[in-house]
């Protein structure tokens, strides 16, 4: 009877020679990194917004009344809740939102599966997987499935963010652009082209229908879908950079809070 | 005249060895050249399949230096020339003799897949379809069945689980019947059963192998995962569905 060759058992084995570890190794750091920064940032609870931050005094005189408000912190909750003596950091409150879109994200799925499950480490190299293996098909993987319930919230979040753009120039003489200003819009336009690539949304606005020409709906629907494409082939970029962007723009915020930097108005009007 | 190492899997059923020749080598070479050297020259007994040398076939399926490849679009000079160049049948199916793999299984699968139904509406009127509504699914129309795909795949590969998943050539075939804009079956209940489109976890080995550079998961498997949470985890659509009066 035929049998199928498998001398090469056992996990990380490989015929491969190339260096083919290295993706899921800088995949695995750097999500990590990550990771480890954003848990500090939520548990923080300080240095989100420079009008509550130690150095405000500074601030109130440059004539800043607007936002500038990290990311991680937005939408702004200002209500003060203690459990056990702890206060609360409001960002765990809206943690669960951008986690859940980004584990649950085609693109990261494959990320961890491949960098910190092991299934596979890499093409053709063995991993976890076993006899016993099933997938997205069962629990806690099957969550998956829900994927477009996590866009959703995440596409509120762009326009939520959109306004703290808006905010940031806001002044109590008038209105200005920072620097702050364009950092808050980079992670807004990243985070735009993020999710407008999503696979859910793909599905959601004309992925679905199988005959685009049969109504103007349709064709509608077939324009959308090919715009979604354009971002959506373009996905694992923005799940990155939009990921950096994240970081950078809580880093700049943070740093303006602690009074390392000062936001540098580039114009009033 | 250079020369290159080859070390090429030599066995059957019962059990192998690898064995090293060294061929004559020319420019624009590839792994297939090197393997009819070795037939016409050295040894007329290695046993491999190929047909048209043009990538298009998609019998010459091997593993070469560990990596799925088909061997006839395979360049020698894409591997360092001091080392041997390692050429292995596929590991996932069992193998009949040297680098010819018994793939069988995929042409089994792939009887079990409806064929695409059209609506029978007793009209005699030709049938129809707009150029828009089959961009899609000709992408899927460029398989030629090479299998490195399902070679590859970690689930039928390292899992062995040929029992509960398709694997990605038949999710692209699937993908083509279930996105096609005249065909009435509804091929979810499949999906999601017998064929397993749960099991991919979607790690795109299937698109970085695949020879006609199909977007297997993005373009098939994923939008044939959103279609199944569409009926089956979706309670919002099915809310819908309901009051549309659909099923
Ligand atoms: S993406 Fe899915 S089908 Fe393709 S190789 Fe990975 S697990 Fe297999
Ligand atoms: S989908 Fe690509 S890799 Fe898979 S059998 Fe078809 S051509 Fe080969
Ligand atoms: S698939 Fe990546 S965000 Fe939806
Ligand atoms: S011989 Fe036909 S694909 Fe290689």
């Amino acid at each position: 009877m035929a049998t199928t060759i498998r001398d090469s058992r056992g996990s990380g084995k490989t015929a491969r020679r190339d260096a083919w570890w290295l993706q899921p190794l800088l995949t695995a750091t750097v999500l990590t990194a990550f990771i480890i920064y954003a848990t500090f940032r939520t548990f923080e609870n300080d240095n989100f917004l420079p009008e509550l931050s130690r150095n405000a005094s500074a601030l109130w005189e440059s004539g800043r009344v607007g936002h500038l408000l990290s990311p991680f912190y937005s939408p702004l909750f200002l209500v003060d809740w203690q459990v056990m003596g702890y206060h609360v950091s409001p960002a765990i409150l809206i943690l669960p939102f951008p986690l859940s879109f980004r584990l649950t994200c085609y693109y990261y799925r494959k990320a961890y599966y491949r960098s910190f499950f092991m299934a596979p480490p890499a093409c053709a190299v063995q991993g976890t997987t076993k006899k016993t293996y099933r997938g997205e098909q069962v629990f806690p993987f099957v969550i998956q499935n829900l994927h477009r319930f996590a866009f959703y919230a995440a596409f509120i979040f762009i326009f939520i963010l959109a306004y703290d753009v808006v905010l940031s120039m806001k002044y109590v003489d008038g209105w200005g652009i920072s620097l702050g200003t364009f950092v808050l819009l980079l992670n807004v336009l990243l985070l735009a082209g993020y999710t407008l690539g999503c696979h859910s949304l793909r599905h959601l606005v004309g992925g679905k229908l199988n005959c685009y020409s049969c109504s103007l709906a349709a064709k509608t629907r077939h324009g959308l879908w090919k715009k979604v494409t354009f971002l959506n082939e373009r996905h694992a970029l923005y799940a990155w950079v939009s990921l950096f962007g994240v970081a950078l723009a809580d880093l700049y915020v943070r740093f303006v809070c602690a009074g390392v930097i000062t936001d540098w108005v580039l114009v009033k009007f | 005249m250079s020369k290159i190492t080859l070390s090429v899997y030599r066995g059957d059923a019962n059990g192998g060895e690898m064995k090293t020749y060294t061929v004559d080598t020319f420019p624009g070479m590839v792994v297939l050249d090197a393997i009819h050297q070795i037939q016409a020259e050295q040894d007329g007994t290695l046993a491999c399949r190929w047909n048209c040398k043009a990538a298009k076939c998609g019998s010459c399926s091997a593993e070469v230096n560990g990596m799925p490849k088909l061997m006839c679009k395979t360049r020698v000079d894409d591997y360092p020339a001091d080392q041997p160049i390692v050429v292995h049948p596929l590991r996932t199916f069992p193998i009949v003799k040297d680098l010819v793999a018994d793939v069988s299984w995929n042409f089994e699968v792939s009887k079990s897949i409806p064929i695409l139904k059209l609506a029978d509406d007793g009209s005699a009127e030709p049938l129809r379809m707009q150029q828009v509504d089959v961009d899609r699914i000709q992408e899927f129309r460029k398989c030629i069945e090479c299998f490195l795909c399902q070679t590859v795949c970690h689930v039928l590969r390292d899992g062995d689980r040929k029992d509960i998943f398709f694997g990605p050539r038949q999710m692209v075939r699937l993908a083509s019947l279930e996105m096609h804009p005249l065909d009435v079956l509804d091929r979810r209940p499949m999906l999601r059963e017998t064929a397993g489109v749960g099991i991919c976890n979607i790690t795109k080995c299937c698109t970085e192998v695949c020879p006609e550079h199909i977007h297997i998961t993005d373009n098939a498997i994923i939008p044939l995962k959103e279609r199944v949470a569409d009926t089956y985890f979706d309670p919002v659509q099915k809310v819908l569905r309901w009051v549309g009066g659909r099923k």
